[in-house]
């Protein structure tokens, strides 16, 4: 009989055991999947929205599901001349996008790595406290000090060119910050070893310091490229000319139509530009994410 | 190829911490040299002062007939081995080896060829395209040594850098690196505090200690007979014997009670040190110092007694053949096998 009973309770217990739930991980999903609907639902609801007609938005608001409106609205946004003077269309604002996005970037990282190398490997007198001006401007954006950047270019005759959208932003403490702390972690015998090897200054930072940052490079790369491509408050200020419009700008000119008061606003296009806008950057972190990952968390060289 | 002077080189860090006291020294072409000594002791000062790593703050350095104190590391014609191997980890092997004369701008076709030279050398012809960390921790210290060989240098200055390999390789090495710089006849300057790498290396060993030279001579001299306390204890493992005792006619009494015959330091009176290795005591029933086992460590080869000679720690070594048990025994001493120091000053007699 003892036998019977404890079978039993086995049989019983498995199935029990087949059946739980793990409140736990449902919990975690959840959350997790609300926290992804969160983040995509918007992206997607402009994608729907972008294959309307402007008419259609304009009446019943933003779509869940995809209209007829896809090739006619991503044609007119990429390569319909628009504007005020009709000079700019979507491949421009994208080339000047990508322009910006690049400048940006590449410029940022070559200031911020010489200026971490003159901080972290010359015995200069005032290194540490220049360390930390330089990292005290982190505190204050562009905005606070857009008039007077403003003022200098304009004087300087820069406005409406790359060279004014560009160099205004170049200098970046963010860059140089991180490139010292690695250039802190090179070992100190690297840098003996090629001392010894004959490699001057120069020669170190080019052949040994530039290759051995390539992760940090990769990182720096993505967080300033996505960086410049969304500025929008400089190169409103700074551009007038049509053709040096940036695409973020581009869709802001798009819904501006609508103050206008002249023409429904082409919210369609609008979408389909902002859906483009966002593409050049999704690819830079997909193509870059490894070392991404590798330069913000590889501490061993 | 050349000789290396040092003429009362001295190095005082800017805090004012006196690294290393005015030395004076010469090595002769095609010896190494080996620098021993405790952690802080300024071996390691010493060696970047020669590498020009480290500014000299007196007197002077010269590599065969140049003064380099004011010369550039890269311009001394040196080489140096690092601790941590210091390979350039995006390099390939040849690349790693070639670097330096590429920074001399020999042609590629040369360069290829002595990295080929040197890789033949070391075994290292099968790893000439991989990176640092594809390699081994001997295989990247050959690559070091590869480093340094292509160049041809004047010197070889080696930075403790064995220290990373396990024991069994570190042996090897050791051979192996010896074994090289007898075949280059290059000048050698070679820094460990480990005194089995600096007894089995060195032509000569200089043994320092708080930035000053205690002793220089060839190990045998440096074991047979050290020059103080200091080098006596640190040479040898396990160390010498130090007991304390004072004169007494014609032998020492130790503190504690017995008695050493028939041995005493001549012109000398009072406090004494007296210093035997543990591998010249005999045991004998008939010996006249009672020593007190306490623990018997067995080592294969041979086996180690600790314990107590008249209330001082001792320690004898003994044969593998030899009955080693704990309890009391009689020593017997060779009165030439006995080393007296001066109590204060820790110097020979």
């Amino acid at each position: 009989m003892a036998d019977v009973t404890d079978t039993t309770a086995i049989a019983t217990s498995t199935t029990r055991r087949r059946k739980r739930i793990k409140w736990e991980t449902v919990g975690d999903h959840v959350v997790l999947i609300l926290g992804a609907l969160l983040m995509l639902v918007p992206v997607y609801m402009v994608f729907a929205t972008s294959s309307h007609d402007a008419i259609t938005v304009h009446r019943e608001g933003l779509q869940f599901l995809f209209g007829d409106q896809f090739s006619e609205n991503y044609n007119a946004a990429l390569f319909e001349y628009g504007g005020f003077t009709d000079s700019v269309n979507g491949i421009t604002m994208l080339t000047n996008s990508l322009i910006l996005g690049l400048g940006f970037a590449i410029g940022k990282i070559i200031v911020g790595m010489m200026a971490a190398y003159a901080i972290v490997y010359f015995r200069l007198k005032f290194a540490t406290f220049a360390f930390w001006i330089i990292f005290t401007t982190l505190l204050l954006p562009l905005e606070v000090r857009i008039l007077p950047s403003y003022e200098v270019i304009q004087s300087m005759g820069l406005a409406n060119t790359y060279t004014g959208l560009i160099v205004p932003l170049i200098a970046s403490a963010t860059a140089t910050f991180f490139f010292r702390q690695f250039f802190r972690s090179v070992p100190e015998e690297l840098i003996e070893a090629a001392r010894i090897d004959g490699a001057g200054p120069f020669k170190f930072f080019i052949d040994i310091l530039v290759p051995l940052s390539r992760t940090m490079i990769a990182a720096m790369f993505i967080i300033m490229f996505v960086f410049g491509w969304n500025q929008y408050l400089w190169p409103t200020l700074i551009t007038t000319d049509e053709s040096l419009f940036t695409l973020v700008r581009g869709i802001r000119q798009i819904i501006q139509a609508y103050a206008d008061g002249s023409t429904t606003p082409e919210y369609g296009e609008a979408a389909a530009l902002a859906i483009i806008a966002m593409v050049p950057p999704v690819l830079i972190v997909i193509f870059f994410q490894n070392w991404f990952v590798k330069g913000l968390t590889e501490s061993d060289k | 190829m050349a000789k290396v002077t040092l003429d009362r080189v001295r190095k005082v860090y800017p805090n004012g911490f006196e690294a290393l006291y005015p030395c004076s020294f010469d090595i002769p072409d095609g010896e190494l040299i080996v620098l021993v000594g405790p952690s802080g002791c300024g071996k390691s000062t010493l060696l970047r002062m020669i590498a020009g790593l480290e500014e000299i703050t007196e007197g002077e350095l010269s590599i065969g007939d140049r003064v380099v104190n004011d010369i550039d590391p890269a311009n001394r014609n040196i080489a140096m081995v690092f601790q941590n191997y210091a390979l350039y980890p995006h390099m390939t092997v040849a690349n790693n080896m070639g670097y330096g004369l590429r920074n001399r701008g020999l042609p590629k076709s040369e360069i290829a060829a002595k990295v080929r030279e040197a890789g033949e050398m070391l075994n290292l012809t099968e790893l000439l395209d991989r990176r640092p960390s594809q390699l081994s921790g001997g295989q990247r210290q050959r690559v070091a040594m590869g480093r340094a060989i292509v160049r041809s240098p004047d010197l070889f200055l080696f930075d403790e850098p064995l220290s990373n390999l396990d024991a069994k390789l570190r042996n090897q090495m050791r051979v192996e690196i010896r074994a090289l710089q007898r075949r280059l006849k290059t000048t050698s300057v070679y820094v460990t505090h480990d005194q089995v790498e600096a007894m089995t290396m060195a032509d000569r060993i200089i043994v320092l200690n708080a930035g000053r030279i205690e002793q220089m001579g060839s190990p045998a001299e440096i074991y047979g007979a050290p020059a103080s306390t200091f080098v006596a204890s640190f040479m040898g493992a396990p160390p010498m014997n130090l007991l304390k005792g004072t004169v007494n006619g014609s032998g020492v009494l130790l503190d504690g009670g017995p008695t050493i015959t028939r041995a005493a330091p001549v012109g000398h009176t009072g406090p004494v040190t007296v210093g035997i290795r543990p591998e010249d005591i005999e045991l004998s029933d008939d010996g006249d110092l009672p020593f007190d086992v306490d623990i018997v460590e067995e080592l294969g080869a041979n086996r180690l007694m600790h314990g107590h000679l008249g209330g001082q720690p001792f320690s004898v070594s003994v044969n593998k053949d030899m009955h080693a048990a704990t309890g009391q025994i009689k020593l017997a001493l060779k009165p030439a096998a006995v080393h007296f120091f001066d109590t204060e000053e820790g110097r020979r007699l």
